[in-house]
């Protein structure tokens, strides 16, 4: 397989192809016609899928930094560059979008009736943009695919959604923009500082780890940052568009937005908090914080997903608590725990948007969400009971299932810098059996009572290629997880050495400083008024004198 | 060729472009009240094509006019002047500011078509205004003499408030020339108090000697601050800065929809390239006194007009308190006065002027016979109706929104820098908490023309665009996509052209 990849040159133009072959598509799909828009998105997403498989044999394990990098000078004056790179990180990241885009496109066949070329094409738009997020080594590209990724889902919330679908929508987009503008900002600074230290304009990633910020610059980084990423999660309590969002997108926009979206958010952790603020990440105080959002967005959505009438929006909510796994893993700043944030990521991924896929099906069949209408389906259906209940165990985190190795690495990695919050969170994992099995038991074990759900038809040809890859792949990754794992771990110890080691690579990082700052406001978010501004304002009066 | 200006015969060599503007404003004023033409019509279905009749010739004519004039322009880029104290600038500043004024004025010739034709308006004196108005404004680029500014000024705000009330049937139009012609004159009076003022300080009213002047210190400081201050009143007038904005909504809204584009536009941008080179050339060694002032200037302008747009049902209306906002953050600019704000103040003119120019000519298609249709409610499903110009529609207000992408994004992050290089943290920290508000009105529209179904047949829009006005909306489209795309050109254009402006110590 190497030698055949190797023989077309592969890893000189995949990542290219990835992030432009969906464009192509959309081209594609919108010469076609109306009847034919969704045939022609499903196979070119395949295409594009099937390409990126390759990724899996041409990714070289020994590397922990970006591979198959290329750069090319985009705005020369402003020192950004059109340059591609991929590691331990993004690579399932990468191959997780492909796959559930297609998977999502093919989901969507009976569900979209209206604008179809218009929804395919936008679907193909969010593929490429997700991908560019992933793969960009320009911190000034990947802020711009980052937006990109806004406006398709708008329009795919907005327009082919629920009754409340513009709400929704809106209440997303304010969401995201609100927290990546004031990212804009962040970058924008450490552009500045770059410009300053290294003397030429750059928006390179690897530029901006070099140019030894202070302690207080980290600080205020890190949190112009950390909201950006924080909303995008959603981290407690900025997650209250998810619900919203989730439940009023129609399926295969909940499944992009479940399975690739709220990744765009942890990935910026693990690519950009950790690495460029090292000493403001590491800093007690910002890990407990975030340990603790991680920890209160597990329970609380646990609790809050277990009174769910509406099965949507309980899924929806145990996406917050998946993602508060997540997040403890990654803050608990060891090995382990930020594999384990990342196994949680791919097997959220798939379990989550198999369980929307599956309460699409539902609702095709039926034409209503609410737990309390079903009822014994498993006689009747027992093939989509069989998938539903795999998937609901993978999501709950059974042994033997994906959710397992991710939940299990990251609680024994906060357990080895945190045992009491690990403790805390691993309630989590009983409250989530807590709201799921009642669910499955009331929609498919408890009497077949109505006439309505007799009539429940078994799954289609269509829908079993849609839901055996995604069942297989949740139990693949529960007992084998290595190959997942070996590929990660050099990057993944790239990232927990550079934290542990500081930002001291420029001038030397003042800790002190940073402690000052720390104790004079809390760091939760929010600026607070007391604590000394970054740069005295005006400045200019200064210089002037 | 080299100017030497105490040659008088060379200034005309030096004021080409704004002498061909002249010349063939007048030149469409006598051909339109000398030959015969054919009356245009309020249905389009009545009479002939809009783009070649009723008027439809001297449009063609006007932008005869403007390509001559861009000739010029550019021949300008081979002339070399002596010194740099003479009344009229050849510098890249100037010739980068013509540009955008042209085609600014190219763009409402194109999309004033319809309009003229519907509403039957006196084509040749409505196209010869525009000329004339874009000459002014040449001025007011050009200037380095208070003076001339001052002529610039009055030539161009003349002109536009005979355009502004130049629909005579509509109440509306009539009332907001009124009113831009009252207040207007108030904000002259600001302005020449101002250039008195700054006369009686330093002796001079040449930019350049007055530089001179501050710098050394010899400027009686008193008269100058105030001086200064009256300057800002007028300038910020012009710019419709907040407060001094309050004519802007109702003069937009009862002007005529293509004179709108080009006083959001072409106004705008003049006012701010002639207040960034009197702040920059003649006061730059006084920032600090002027900087706090443009600071709250600049915050309260993003921050007022931006939520007093949010409120806005008629899309004219919002599209007038956009343009207010888009003034906020060119302010930010001014404040920071560095080489790279100045470069962006000048890019961002560019895409504003693109965008600003498509978004109203959607809305003159949309418009009917003129002024109907303004609602955000005519809107609904009107995407779907007409996929094409919906999508130019939605590429504009992502664009002004400031999304990636587009061009609106690069300036937008060009402004970022400049603010940066002076170190403006909160300003820059308001301007994108702004642009967080704003995506919530410029989205709005994009949710009724996609995401919402027309209410009844009757509301459902026929919109209306002959030739010219898709000839200016595939300009524009394409314009924004490619500073959006590939920036890196007209960035390193306009950079080049602000080079040599100040003194650029900051």
């Amino acid at each position: 397989m190497t030698a055949f990849l190797d023989s077309v040159g592969y890893t000189g133009w995949v990542l290219h192809a990835l992030v432009w072959l969906p464009v192509l598509g959309l081209g594609l799909v919108l010469a076609s016609d109306e009847a034919r828009a969704k045939t022609v998105a499903f196979w070119w997403s395949l295409g594009v899928m099937v390409l990126s498989l390759g990724l899996w044999w041409a990714f070289d394990i020994s590397e922990p930094g970006f591979q198959m990098v290329s750069t090319t000078p985009w705005i020369e004056s402003w020192g950004v560059s059109y340059s591609l790179g991929i590691d331990g990180i993004s690579l399932f990241m990468v191959m997780l979008t492909t796959f559930s885009t297609s998977i999502a496109i093919l989901g969507s066949f009976n569900y979209i009736k209206k604008h179809e070329r218009a929804f395919y094409s936008l679907m193909l738009l969010l593929e490429a943009g997700v991908v560019g997020v992933f793969v960009a080594t320009d911190v000034f590209l990947f802020y711009v695919f980052f937006e990109l990724t806004l406006v398709p889902m708008y329009f795919i919330v907005g327009v082919w959604g629920g009754k409340r679908r513009i709400y929704a929508a809106i209440k997303f987009f304010l969401y995201t923009a609100f927290g990546s503008l004031l990212m804009l900002v962040g970058i924008l600074y450490l552009f500045w500082r770059a410009k300053n230290v290294l003397g030429v304009p750059t928006f390179a990633y690897e530029d901006f780890l070099i140019i030894g910020l202070t302690g207080t610059e980290q600080l205020w980084l890190f949190i112009a940052f950390a909201l950006a990423f924080s909303v995008k999660v959603p981290v407690f309590p900025l997650h209250t568009w998810l619900p919203d969002a989730h439940v009023e997108a129609p399926t295969p926009g909940s499944v992009i937005l479940a399975a690739v979206l709220l990744k765009m958010g942890t990935y910026g952790f693990i690519r950009f908090l950790l690495p460029l603020f090292p000493d403001a990440a590491a800093h007690p105080t910002v890990v407990s914080t975030m340990l603790v959002l991680g920890v209160i967005g597990i329970l609380y959505t646990a609790w809050v997903a277990a009174v769910q009438p509406d099965a949507k929006k309980l899924v929806a909510y145990t996406s917050v608590a998946h993602m508060g796994f997540v997040v403890l893993g990654i803050f608990a700043l060891t090995v382990n725990g930020l594999q384990g944030g990342l196994i949680v990521m791919i097997s959220h991924g798939i379990s989550t948007g198999a369980l929307f896929l599956l309460l699409g099906m539902m609702y095709e069949r039926r034409h209503t969400r609410e737990i309390s209408d079903f009822g014994g389906l498993a006689r009747v259906a027992p093939w989509l009971a069989t998938a539903f209940v795999i998937t609901a165990l993978a999501s709950i985190g059974l042994p033997g299932t994906s959710g397992f190795v991710g939940e299990f690495l990251a609680l024994l990695g906060t357990f080895e810098t945190h045992p009491i919050i690990a403790i805390v969170a691993t309630l989590g994992v009983i409250f989530a059996a807590y709201y799921m099995l009642p669910m499955v038991q009331k929609v498919f074990f408890n009497k077949l009572e109505t006439s309505e759900n007799r009539e429940v038809a078994d799954v289609t040809g269509r829908e079993i290629a849609i839901l055996a890859p995604l069942c297989a792949l949740m139990i693949w990754i529960g007992w084998n997880p290595t190959p997942l794992l070996e590929r990660m771990e050099p990057s993944v110890r790239a990232v927990i050495e550079r934290v542990e080691g500081g930002a001291g690579l420029g001038n030397a990082p003042d800790v002190a400083d940073l402690l000052s700052v720390l104790e004079a406001g809390s760091v939760d978010g929010t600026p607070r008024t007391e604590v000394e501004p970054l740069v005295d304002d005006p400045p200019l009066l200064e210089e002037a004198d | 060729m080299e100017l030497d200006f105490s040659r008088q015969l060379h200034y005309w060599w030096a004021l080409l472009p704004e002498i061909v503007l002249c010349v063939w404003g007048m030149v469409v004023l006598v051909a339109g009240v000398s030959g015969k033409h054919a009356p245009g019509a309020a249905d389009p279905d009545e009479g002939g094509d809009p783009s070649f009749s009723g008027g439809a010739d001297l449009g063609w004519l006007a932008l005869v006019g403007v390509l001559g004039a861009a000739m010029a322009n550019g021949w300008l880029y081979g002339v070399h002047e002596v010194g740099n104290t003479s009344m009229i600038a050849i510098d890249g500043f100037r010739l980068f500011s013509n540009w955008i004024f042209l085609v600014a004025a190219a763009l409402t010739i194109l999309i004033s078509f319809s309009y003229v034709y519907r509403q039957r308006l006196q084509a040749g004196e409505f196209y010869g205004l525009i000329l004339l108005a874009s000459a002014g404004m040449m001025f007011m680029a050009g200037a380095r003499d208070l003076i001339v500014v001052f002529l610039g000024l009055e030539v161009m705000s003349i002109s536009v408030y005979a355009l502004t009330a130049f629909n005579r049937r509509d109440k509306k139009s009539a009332e907001a020339g009124l009113k831009y012609f009252l207040l207007g004159a108030f904000a002259t009076g600001f302005l020449l108090y101002g250039i008195a003022l700054v006369y009686g300080a330093t002796g001079s009213t040449n930019i350049a000697v007055i530089g001179e002047i501050v710098s050394g210190g010899t400027a009686s400081p008193r008269l100058l601050a105030v001086g200064i201050a009256l300057l800002t009143i007028g300038f910020g007038f012009k710019v419709s800065a907040v407060p001094f904005h309050m004519w802007t909504p109702d003069v937009y809204e009862g002007a005529p929809a293509p004179v709108t584009a080009f006083m959001s536009a072409s106004v705008k941008a003049a006012a701010f390239v002639a207040f960034l080179r009197v702040f920059v050339v003649a006061f730059d060694s006084v920032h600090e006194l002027w900087y706090p002032i443009l600071w709250w200037l600049a915050a309260l302008t993003m921050v007022a007009a931006n939520l007093m747009a949010l409120a806005q049902s008629n899309v004219k209306r919002m599209l007038a308190y956009s343009s207010i906002a888009h003034a906020g953050y060119l302010l930010v600019a001014v404040a920071a006065a560095n080489e790279n704000a100045a470069a962006g103040l000048l890019f961002y003119l560019f895409v504003y002027t693109l965008m600003n120019i498509g978004a109203f000519a959607v809305v003159i298609g949309v418009a009917q016979h003129g002024e109907e249709k303004l609602q955000i409610e005519d809107y609904s499903g009107f995407g779907w109706r007409h996929p094409l110009v919906g999508v130019a529609l939605t590429i504009f207000l992502l664009s002004l929104a400031g999304f990636p992408g587009t061009g609106g994004f690069m300036g937008k992050i060009y402004l970022l820098q400049g603010a940066a290089d002076s170190q403006l943290w909160y300003l820059m920290v308001i301007l994108v908490l702004t642009t967080v508000a704003s995506y919530w009105y410029y989205l709005r529209v994009a949710w009724y023309m996609w995401m919402r179904d027309s209410a009844s047949s009757e509301s459902e829009t026929a919109y209306f665009s002959p030739l010219p006005m898709q000839l200016a909306l595939i300009v524009t489209v394409a314009l924004i996509l490619y500073t959006g795309l590939f920036p890196g050109q007209a960035i390193d254009f306009a950079r080049a052209s602000v080079e040599g402006l100040g003194t650029w110590s900051r």
